[in-house]
């Protein structure tokens, strides 16, 4: 078995915090993990991105081959464009539909969804609104763990144990809404 | 043994503490700056080992020299460019010697993700003469560091570990080793051999160029480095080495056979078995991430007779930029596996920009007002966030070189006729290697103006401490000569704008050497404290 995942986003949006999720999970779980992160320059409000590899035996690449990816599973609407090209033809697109618009030649948002529409699985979320409703338009990046979760080859009970250890920290409240956000991503992907 | 999750970088810090170290210096940089970071967290508040940030790295360096020298272990760690800063101490410590073990920890970043060049470390350690050790995954990293320290101690050198942003960036599990006490009995250094007076300078580079055949026999005879022989695998041999590795494992998959190949983890590399999979072959392809460095001696001034070498200098890998197990997978002739295309729609790029709320912006903004009336003005910038006001809406600077290169460049500028010549650079970056330039222009009070952005922080790294700020820059740079009249202190906030302009006309308007210190803390720290 293996399951490659992209891991998209705008730097600030907690990707990281999905990929410490999913990475201990499957650890939790027996598989092994690679995870390949960007730290430094381009956290700042740019383009990020995060590849994570899980496996049931030893894996040697770092870096998703193009073509080869399970899932692409995004943050933003129109990062989920920029790594097209490592999906393979039956992989599925995990994506939020709520924009970050921090550039002025943004494209036409119904352009970009047009274009996500052409993977044969995908699956659009309003992050921004289900996360608020959890309690935080911080935790979207949960809400889209959530509505990946439906096709993650992990447990629901092991993400959600370690969504609890990734918020612990910061109190009972905040543990809850990102669970929260967690369950209307996932409850979202079925609909 | 235990099993733990963590990036390259932590692998290393943790091995290193494993390993029994007594103290670890550093100074910011991408992709090194999670070994320090982990190294500190994990300290117990310095009970345990020293783990300290620098002021730069050539201090770092020197730093952990003292420690071996009173005989414990020491680890060094910074990026790329920081070794060229600590290229002084770490060649000569190769002539010194080591005493407690030594291990320099160098993050190369081939791509340049957030680095000015994607210089290969491997040259330094062959320039100094010293083992160096490349880890392809994180059990390696982890199992190499540890070995490092030996293996310093046994061939009394500092041996470096070379580490890529793949790897230092990546987050996997690693096998832990049951850990090791710090060194105790080890003497101190002898006069003799640290005293580089030329008679014992010239005995000692003896002494190391003596050496260089056990490294030689370490690295033929270490199980890292590993030649697999498949004659089923056709008249192709590959050389690949450090994570390169991994990307030919995982692609070589799909070939009929796996070619025969040599995995190279340590330099001086080795070359008996290298020789010895050059004689199975026709045709050898060399793989390696950064600069081709074992295929040009591979090549050598005539290459070999009768046998065809491919890689980066024939076009067969591209020459810049980072490996991928794509580019690999072509250059054994493997088709595309390209995916989905976004075809006709243009994705806007997303650069990474200054915060909102950033004082920089304000800083500026001010200045480009400040600066519009003059007829050929040049700001000289430097390394750090500021860097990000090349771009709009700023376009506020035309250099970014080295650290510290902002106040000397202004320097030269004024003195070749430019004005205003203008330099920008952060408070870290000042205290990194500011300080000794604007005493150069302290020294003929040369006509420029330097702004020093002060936010309080090593903002662009991820918010280490910074050593020249607040209150004490202000006097450390008026005891650097600075006229009190023109070293000015500004706020930069939008409701400041005005005032500052001013401040800043001002000080390009005079005739001598003006400092502006605009003093205002970056919001990630802000941010940061509030969580905390
Ligand atoms: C020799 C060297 N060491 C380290 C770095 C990595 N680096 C880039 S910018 C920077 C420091 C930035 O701090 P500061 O000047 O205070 O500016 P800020 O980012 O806080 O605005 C560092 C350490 C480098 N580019 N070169
Ligand atoms: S991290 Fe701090 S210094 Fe850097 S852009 Fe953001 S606010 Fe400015």
């Amino acid at each position: 078995m293996k399951y490659d995942i992209i891991l998209a986003g705008v730097g600030g949006q907690g990707i990281l915090s999905i990929a410490f999720v999913i990475d201990n999970a499957a650890l939790e779980e027996g598989l092994f993990f690679k995870q390949a992160e960007v730290h430094g320059m381009s956290q700042r409000g740019g383009a990020v991105q995060s590849h994570l590899r899980l496996a049931d035996g030893h894996i040697y690449s770092d870096l998703i081959p193009l073509g080869q990816a399970d899932m692409i599973l995004s943050v933003e609407p129109l990062e989920t464009l920029r790594y097209f090209e490592y999906l393979k033809p039956d992989g599925a697109v995990v994506s939020s539909s709520t924009p970050y618009t921090n550039i002025s030649d943004y494209p036409v948002l119904e352009e970009v969804f047009r274009e996500i529409k052409k993977a044969p699985v995908h699956v659009l979320i309003d992050s921004e609104k289900l996360a608020r409703e959890a309690g935080s338009v911080r935790a979207q990046n949960m809400v889209m763990l959530g509505a990946a979760s439906r096709f993650l080859p992990l447990k629901e009970d092991s993400l959600k144990k370690y969504i609890q250890v990734l918020f612990e920290k910061r109190g009972a409240q905040v543990v809850q809404t990102n669970l929260r956000a967690f369950d209307l991503g996932r409850q979202a992907a079925r609909a | 043994m235990e099993k733990v999750v963590l990036l390259g970088d932590e692998a290393v810090a943790l091995a290193a503490i494993q390993a029994g170290l007594t103290a670890a210096y550093s100074y910011p940089g991408t992709p090194a700056s999670e070994i320090m970071e982990f190294l500190i967290r994990n300290s117990g508040n310095g009970q345990k080992y020293t783990a300290k940030w620098c002021v730069n790295e050539k201090v770092a360096c020197e730093e952990a020299l003292g420690v071996s020298f009173a005989g414990k272990r020491a680890l060094v760690s910074f990026k790329h460019v920081g070794l060229n800063v600590a290229a002084d101490p770490f060649i000569n410590s190769a002539i010194t010697g080591a005493n407690g073990g030594l291990v320099v920890v160098v993050a190369d970043d081939p791509g340049m993700h957030s680095s000015q060049d994607e210089q290969d470390s491997r040259y330094y350690a062959d320039f100094a003469r010293i083992l160096c050790l490349e880890p392809a995954s994180h059990q390696e990293a982890y199992n190499m560091t540890r070995e490092a320290f030996d293996l310093s101690e046994k061939f009394r050198i500092p041996v470096m570990i070379r580490l890529v942003t793949r790897l230092a960036h990546s987050r996997s599990s690693v096998e832990t080793a049951a850990p090791r006490e710090q060194n105790r009995d080890l003497p101190y250094g002898t006069w003799q051999d640290w005293t580089l007076l030329p008679g014992n300078a010239r005995r000692r580079f003896r002494i190391l160029l003596d050496r260089q055949k056990d490294l030689l026999e370490y690295s033929e005879n270490t199980g890292y480095n590993q030649l697999v022989l498949n004659h089923a695998g056709g008249r192709l041999g590959v050389v690949v080495s450090g994570i390169a590795y991994n990307y030919f494992k995982e692609v070589a998959a799909a070939l009929p056979a796996e070619p025969s190949h040599l995995k190279v983890s340590t330099y001086p590399f080795p070359v008996s078995k290298l020789r010895r999979l050059v004689e199975q072959v026709d045709e050898i392809l060399v793989i390696e991430e950064g600069y081709p460095f074992i295929e040009r001696f591979l090549r050598g001034v005539t290459g070999i007779p009768g046998k065809v070498i491919r890689g980066k200098m024939d076009g067969s890998l591209p020459a810049t930029g980072e490996l991928t197990p794509d580019l690999v997978a072509r250059a054994l002739g493997l088709p595309e596996r390209a995916g989905l295309k976004t075809g006709e729609f243009k994705l806007a790029a997303r650069p990474p920009q200054l915060c909102a709320g950033c004082p920089h912006a304000d800083t500026y903004k001010a200045l480009n007002e400040a600066i519009k009336d003059f007829p050929r003005p040049v700001v000289f910038s430097d390394i750090g966030c500021y860097t990000l006001g090349a771009l709009p809406p700023y376009n506020a600077i035309q250099t970014c070189v080295c650290m510290g290169a902002s106040v000397s460049m202004a320097k030269g500028g004024a003195e070749a006729g430019i004005h205003p010549s203008v330099a920008v650079i952060g408070d870290s970056t000042f205290a990194h290697s500011g300080i000794t330039p604007l005493l150069d222009a302290a020294h003929s009070n040369t006509a420029m103006t330097v702004i020093i952005l002060d936010n309080g922080t090593v903002a662009m790294t991820g918010t280490q401490p910074s050593f020249g700020t607040g209150e004490p820059l202000d006097r450390l740079v008026a005891g650097l000569g600075i006229d009190r009249n023109h070293l000015r202190v500004i706020v930069p906030l939008p409701r400041n704008h005005q005032e500052n302009v001013k401040v800043i006309k001002e000080e390009l308007s005079h005739n001598g050497l003006s400092v502006i210190i605009a003093r205002r803390e970056c919001v990630q720290i802000i941010g940061e404290k509030k969580r905390s």
